[in-house]
């Protein structure tokens, strides 16, 4: 029974980050590409370390807590770092599927702008 | 000279994150994770000019309760849309009105809008009037700033600045 509830969550944990990673390869501008990566280190990673804990805990060496540190830290960088990528492709203008909201166009671009959004559609190619 | 530590809550945070590192409820094990809770505050202090409070912890617990169910939700959702109609996406950025004034509470609600895949907080307006918001699908841009500001935003502002 254990067994199988293992096997669930660890192949859930697989699926959702093997999809968050398909995700780069399917979507087409940057700034969608960024959900990619958050969500397959929410609950991809999230299934993997409760599937870690059970297994450590059900072992007769007491009771494992070290996943939710991991949990913990991820939850913390995980949103910092999606934050800071996307606020640097806003300043960096990328390209996008989106409009832009009004009011970000009238700051002051990077240098090479035109080279920027050219390699970003190349790459949505 | 002993000295009290300037922010209790980080102190005990700290301990507890060092129980959970050493994976052991020893004696001595307690005593170092409060000695290092002390301690590290006490030398950290002064990064950290406001002490933050938690007026309402029960509504915190629940708070968190709801963001993980959030968590799984969008999650299936946003599988759903990369499998099945990634040409299909309307993606947008939406301008979310903040209520919120200390730091902490808009950190908190930006790292939660980040956390619920769907969404990812781009940009904290330079005068905290607002948080841009991009959206990976979104139908409807003004019912999702509605649910950020209910269902996120509201209990933030009752846990920290209840006044």
């Amino acid at each position: 029974m254990m067994d199988l509830l293992l096997s669930f969550l660890i192949l859930a944990g697989a699926l959702f980050t093997f999809i968050g990673s398909l995700g780069l390869v399917r979507l087409r501008d940057f700034y969608t590409r960024l959900h990619g990566p958050t969500k397959a280190s929410t609950l991809g990673v999230g299934s993997l370390l409760v599937a870690s804990a059970l297994y450590f805990s059900t072992r007769g060496e007491g009771v494992s807590l070290h996943e939710v540190l991991v949990t913990l830290f991820l939850f913390i960088t995980a949103p910092v770092s999606a934050h800071l990528l996307s606020k640097a492709a806003l300043h960096l203008k990328l390209h996008s599927l989106a409009p832009l909201p009004q009011g970000e166009r009238s700051e002051p671009s990077g240098p090479n702008r035109s080279t920027v959004s050219q390699n970003s559609e190349r790459d949505a190619q | 000279m002993l000295r009290p530590p300037p922010h209790p809550l980080v102190a005990l945070t700290l301990a507890a994150v060092w129980l959970l590192l050493s994976n052991s409820l020893a004696p001595g094990q307690i005593a170092l994770g409060l000695l290092l809770g002390w301690a590290i505050t006490l030398f950290a202090a002064r990064f950290w000019p406001t002490t933050p409070r938690i007026h309402r912890p029960l509504l915190l617990l629940r708070f968190i309760g709801v963001v993980l169910a959030d968590i799984v939700v969008a999650n299936l959702a946003v599988a759903r849309l990369i499998v099945v109609s990634p040409a299909r996406l309307r993606p947008a950025f939406v301008q979310v009105p903040l209520a919120l004034k200390s730091d902490l509470a808009i950190s908190v609600l930006a790292n939660t809008i980040c956390l619920t895949p769907g969404t990812v907080s781009s940009r904290l307006a330079p005068d905290r009037a607002h948080l841009l918001v991009h959206a990976l699908d979104a139908a409807d841009p003004d019912g999702l700033v509605a649910t950020i500001k209910r269902r996120y935003e509201a209990p933030l502002r009752e846990i920290f600045e209840p006044c």
